[in-house]
């Protein structure tokens, strides 16, 4: 985050022949199109971004250095707060390398229940994605339509946790709270609606000959350069690299889901819209996987020193009672060591480099969120364009600025 | 020197065959390869990952502060390689007074951020870096959050007259 004083390194200078004067425009942070409090300082020579320099931070919380005051368990709640859109892919992302520290073997049972929320978490992000970039871009029927599937996964989202949006669902360990009763009937009635729903929109959007004017050929990348660039996720797929991490590192019993990686080459907005679209419909394929497999057993590891005991046990066993007190007051102690999970998150790779010193609370909680990683496109794809395509090419990129700044 | 576990495994292996002062030390835990990379080697090490092993992505890149032990700072670089499927962790300890490194981004443009990030939490250097400005907090902040001695609550900073 920089001051004001940053206009001043964005003096216009006259460079090119024919041209008499540039301007400086000051994009943000407030500015309904950044989804966020993104600044960017653009210089314009007529209609065409000569400079264009993002300025992030306005939503820094220091959600690392907060976690450092925490107990392991704690900072759970933290990660939630980082990419709202998708906190149940940010808690998997922190509980996968502590468990790996821990050495903790997760039953069946509370893994699938990870794929499965984190894959109705991966459509709800996509379509709150997709009905503001559509908005964004002139669409407005579009917005209403996906708002309505958003509202009924946060309805599911609740029924599990309590919670629509700060769910800290999935602990180290498990998951919080065992699945709730008629759980298995809500989702199979929500997931039998939603394919048709997904035709409906991408019709909404393909046959719509505005949008495809606006989106088709614009903002391109070439792959390595986006590869360069740390750039993750849809956009990557977008521009013909079949990479994913779900089956490239698979992590939580990914690898006994069947699933395509749906890709384009054009790596355009369009395109990166369409893999999107098709990310959605196969993530519906995962969650009817998941809730036809769903295996039985316990959901949270035979772990006394780290996972709190049943209410049960607490009032017969002396044992129970003293672990629940330890975890409680203390919470538990993590092996030295260091650990990273990447996770495809629906913007890319997340991934949490957890250093213990041994004791109860993380040395250090490093979030390699993947909107930071995209955001630096955010030059490249801007600079020698028109500025009314800036506004297509920022909605492809689908940051959340509150995983940027964290 | 590498570490037994790690004699077997084709990039180590590499790497001690391309300069064996690279590593000063490495350790194979949880699946995961570490390697202690002497502070004058990380930027010609990473040039030839890239150029020769096929690292082409730089995943992250950060700083722990061990204080108040010494050498005080450690950067860890998160590198991944997409052809090979493979993940490489290099890190490289640095002393408490001016910790300075020499910049990836002339090999990773990626790592412009997040060298921003380090400097601007820990007050961690990186020589040669284009636009070594403070990311996410203001110019005119004092001090480097992340750092151990710099508290969590009750700081310098009173918000109560903004």
């Amino acid at each position: 985050m920089s001051d004001p004083g940053l206009t001043a390194q964005l003096e216009p200078v006259e460079t090119a022949p024919g041209s008499t004067r540039k301007m400086v425009l000051n994009m943000g942070p407030q500015h309904p199109s950044t989804h966020g409090v993104l600044r960017i300082l653009l210089e314009l020579d007529g209609e065409i971004i000569t400079k264009a320099q993002p300025d992030i931070g306005f939503l820094h919380t220091g959600i690392e250095k907060q976690a450092e005051a925490l107990g392991w368990q704690q900072v759970v709640t933290l990660t939630d707060r980082m990419d709202y859109l998708a906190n149940l892919s940010n808690n998997l992302a922190y509980v996968l390398p502590v468990e790996r520290l821990l050495g903790l073997e997760i039953p069946a049972k509370a893994q699938w229940l990870r794929v499965l929320l984190c894959e109705l978490s991966r459509i709800n992000s996509h379509a709150v994605w997709l009905g503001t970039h559509a908005l964004d871009l002139g669409a407005m029927t579009v917005f209403f339509y996906c708002f309505r599937e958003r509202e009924d996964i946060l309805r599911l989202f609740e029924m599990f946790s309590g919670q629509r949006l700060m769910t800290s669902y999935i602990r180290i360990g498990g998951v919080a709270l065992e699945p709730p009763r008629g759980w298995h009937a809500a989702i199979s009635k929500f997931a039998s609606g939603l394919s048709d729903k997904i035709d409906e929109y991408e019709d909404l959007l393909t046959k719509n000959p505005i949008f495809l004017q606006r989106t088709q050929g614009v903002g391109h990348l070439s792959l390595e350069r986006l590869l360069d660039l740390g750039v993750t996720g849809p956009m990557i797929r977008a521009a013909g690299l079949a990479w994913d991490i779900r089956k490239s590192e698979p992590y939580s019993s990914y690898e006994k889901f069947d699933f395509d990686i749906p890709t384009c080459t054009e790596s355009d907005v369009f395109s990166r819209f369409r893999v999107r679209v098709d990310e959605m419909r196969q993530s519906l394929r995962i969650v009817n996987q998941a809730l036809e497999g769903m295996p039985e057993g316990p959901w949270k590891a035979d772990a006394p020193k780290v996972v709190l005991p049943d209410r049960e046990k607490m009032k017969t066993q002396m044992e129970a009672l003293i672990y629940h007190f330890k975890i409680v007051t203390e919470g538990f102690r993590v092996p030295a060591g260091d650990a990273y999970v990447p996770v495809e998150s629906p913007r890319g790779e997340i991934g949490f480099f957890v250093a213990s010193d041994g004791t109860s609370k993380p040395l250090r909680v490093f979030m390699r969120t993947p909107s930071f990683g995209n955001l630096q496109s955010l030059t490249p794809l801007f600079e020698g364009r028109l500025i009314a395509d800036s506004i297509a090419s920022l909605g492809s990129m689908d940051f959340v600025l509150g995983d940027v700044d964290r | 020197m590498l570490a037994d576990n790690l004699k077997e495994m084709p990039v180590p292996a590499a790497i001690e065959a391309w300069d064996p002062d690279a590593i000063l030390h490495s350790s194979f835990e949880h699946g995961e390869t570490t390697l202690w990379i002497s502070p004058d080697k990380i930027l010609p090490l990473c040039a030839h990952l890239k150029a020769s092993l096929q690292f082409n992505r730089l995943s992250g890149l950060t700083a722990i502060d061990l204080y108040p032990q010494e050498p005080r700072f450690e950067v860890v670089y998160l590198l991944h390689s997409i052809p090979a499927n493979q993940r490489l962790k290099l890190k490289v300890a640095l002393p408490g007074d001016n910790p300075a490194l020499p910049s990836v981004t002339s090999v990773w443009a990626g790592a412009d951020w997040y060298e921003r990030e380090a400097f601007d939490l820990f007050g961690v250097t990186f020589t040669g870096h284009p636009d070594l400005r403070r990311i996410m907090l203001p110019d005119y902040w004092e001090g480097h959050p992340l750092r151990r001695d710099f508290p969590t609550h009750g700081h310098k900073y009173s918000y109560k007259d903004e």
